[in-house]
């Protein structure tokens, strides 16, 4: 227990000691709301589909804790390469609690980093029409975490396979950008060519996003149950296999 | 306490370690003595269980570091040859966050990180983070982190590179005093002949993958018929001087200049 809540203090003492990255973190996401929310603000109304901010930012709340939590757990790299990895794997403490305690901090952050984009979402003119904006807020940021759970999870998963920064720029373009792009975070769901529903089915980061759509704007393509239900099994199954990669993690 | 029986490591067509056997006794004081990339930190690392050795079998305390991670990992405790250092952290967060994951008894921790400190002079300092720190000073609160904890078996890969001679005096009269009051057995490697030949009560030389020599300083230098530990390291080794393979940081440190220059 200790040693799950030190690696998760050592997560969250990273993040809060580097502000250039949490406010670097910030420039995209409000570079989508604004660019994309006012350039295809007047295209969507026109299509007859309301406000385009308020079916944006959900997705872009989704995508920087995609970005946050992939980068959170690929971080791991870095601790290799910098020799910290090494302390926490010679400590005589279970691999599982070390790696579970990293998972929880780096998903806390992407939490955290989530819900300064809801916020900031508020700047560029987006409203929560809700009947109990407290609880259904609340739900979103539990919506949140589950992305980032998974996200950070997968991540690690990915760091304790891989060694060094050459499959980092490949990850980035194989799997955070196309989950990402394929999850409905930017366009609606409904009525997409056969294929291309197919793919945004099979992307984990859809059932996130329809979760936070649900929660914050209650315009979701499925049932709030089954998102959190998919993001929950998912990321426990991630965790079976981060666990097992880490455990075989050699120096 | 550890027992090593033909311990092989190859890395594809490379075998970096090659039939080592040895055994160290309890208490006992050994030294692991090779040229550049002879196979020291290969093995080490498979001796603490972050490495799979190709073949060959290990015992540290009883227990086997490949099939018994968990519990091989309770008996030692080490200081490695390169950092191992969260640059984001304080000095105090490092000791304080080793000493948890190293089930130091929580009352005991902070005064035990107090003591650790003042001892290689970086008491003063514990409040800044490692990336202001210089490479001396972070080498010195490794040691003082490895020896946060009392384990079994301590292993020390090269922990006196880079420090000057007080600090080295410092450190293996410490070590010294805690193998004497407390039994600990002692792993180390070093460059520094005079360090193995004052401190060590066995010494092992390898040279290619290979053990070559056995035995105390005496018995070496007896062998060789040399006059001190050096002069019988260099006859047993050759005078050429060794390549070594490129490590993490260093493929790194390439990565970064890469992205600098490609901007």
């Amino acid at each position: 227990m200790n040693v799950i809540y030190i690696m998760w203090l050592r997560q969250f003492k990273r993040y809060i000691r580097s502000r250039s990255r949490i406010v670097g973190a910030l420039g995209q996401p409000l570079l989508y709301l604004l660019a994309l929310g006012y350039g295809f603000g007047q295209v969507y109304a026109q299509a007859g589909k309301g406000n385009y901010i308020q079916f944006l930012a959900p997705g872009i709340i989704a995508m920087s804790v995609l970005f946050t939590s992939m980068f959170n757990g690929i971080e791991m790299i870095w601790d290799r390469q910098f020799g910290f990895l090494k302390e926490t794997m010679v400590a005589p403490v279970p691999r599982f609690s070390i790696m579970l305690g990293r998972v929880l901090g780096g998903a806390t952050v992407a939490t955290i980093q989530g819900l300064i984009v809801f916020v900031l979402s508020f700047a560029v003119g987006f409203r929560l029409h809700l009947a109990n904006p407290v609880a259904y807020s609340f739900l979103a940021v539990v919506c949140m975490f589950l992305i980032s759970m998974l996200f950070t999870t997968l991540g690690t998963a990915i760091a304790s396979a891989i060694t060094d920064f050459q499959g980092f720029q490949l990850i980035m373009g194989f799997v955070v950008m196309p989950t990402y792009f394929l999850s409905g975070a930017i366009f609606p769901l409904a009525n997409l060519p056969i294929a291309m529903k197919i793919v945004t089915r099979i992307d984990p980061l859809t059932y996130g996003v329809d979760g936070l759509r649900g929660s914050l704007i209650h315009a979701n393509q499925f049932h709030l149950g089954l998102d959190i239900g998919i993001l929950t099994v998912l990321t426990l199954l991630l965790l079976a296999i981060a666990s097992y990669l880490f455990s075989k993690i050699q120096i | 306490m550890i027992n090593v029986e033909n311990l092989t490591k190859k890395f594809g067509d490379f075998t970096a370690v090659q039939n080592v056997s040895f055994s160290v006794k309890k208490g006992e004081i050994f030294a692991f003595l090779g040229p550049n990339g002879a196979g020291k930190s290969t093995t080490i690392k498979m001796l603490t269980t972050v490495l799979q050795p190709t073949s060959g079998q290990i015992q540290l305390d009883g227990k086997d570091p490949v099939k018994q991670q968990d519990d091989a990992r309770k008996s030692f405790g080490i200081v490695f040859q390169d950092p191992s250092l969260d640059d984001e952290l304080t000095a105090y967060e490092n000791m304080y966050f080793h000493g948890v994951l190293y089930q130091v008894p929580k009352k005991e921790l902070s005064a035990k990180i107090e003591q650790l400190m003042t001892f290689v002079d970086l008491w003063d300092r514990k409040d800044s983070l490692i990336k202001e720190f210089s490479g001396g000073m972070k080498r010195r609160l490794e040691i003082a982190r490895g020896l946060l904890h009392h384990p079994k078996i301590l292993f020390l890969d090269e922990p006196t590179i880079g420090l000057d001679p007080q600090t080295r005096n410092h450190l293996w009269s410490y070590i010294q005093n805690l193998n004497k009051t407390e039994g600990l057995t002692v792993f180390m490697t070093t460059h520094y002949m005079e360090e193995a030949e004052r401190i060590a009560n066995r010494i092992a030389i390898i040279d290619h993958g290979k053990i070559i020599a056995q035995g105390t300083a005496q018995e070496l230098k007896q062998q060789t018929g040399t006059e001190n530990l050096e002069d019988a390291f260099l006859k047993l080794t050759g005078s050429s001087i060794r390549e070594e393979q490129a490590s993490g940081l260093d493929h790194m440190r390439a990565f970064m200049q890469r992205r600098k220059g490609g901007r």
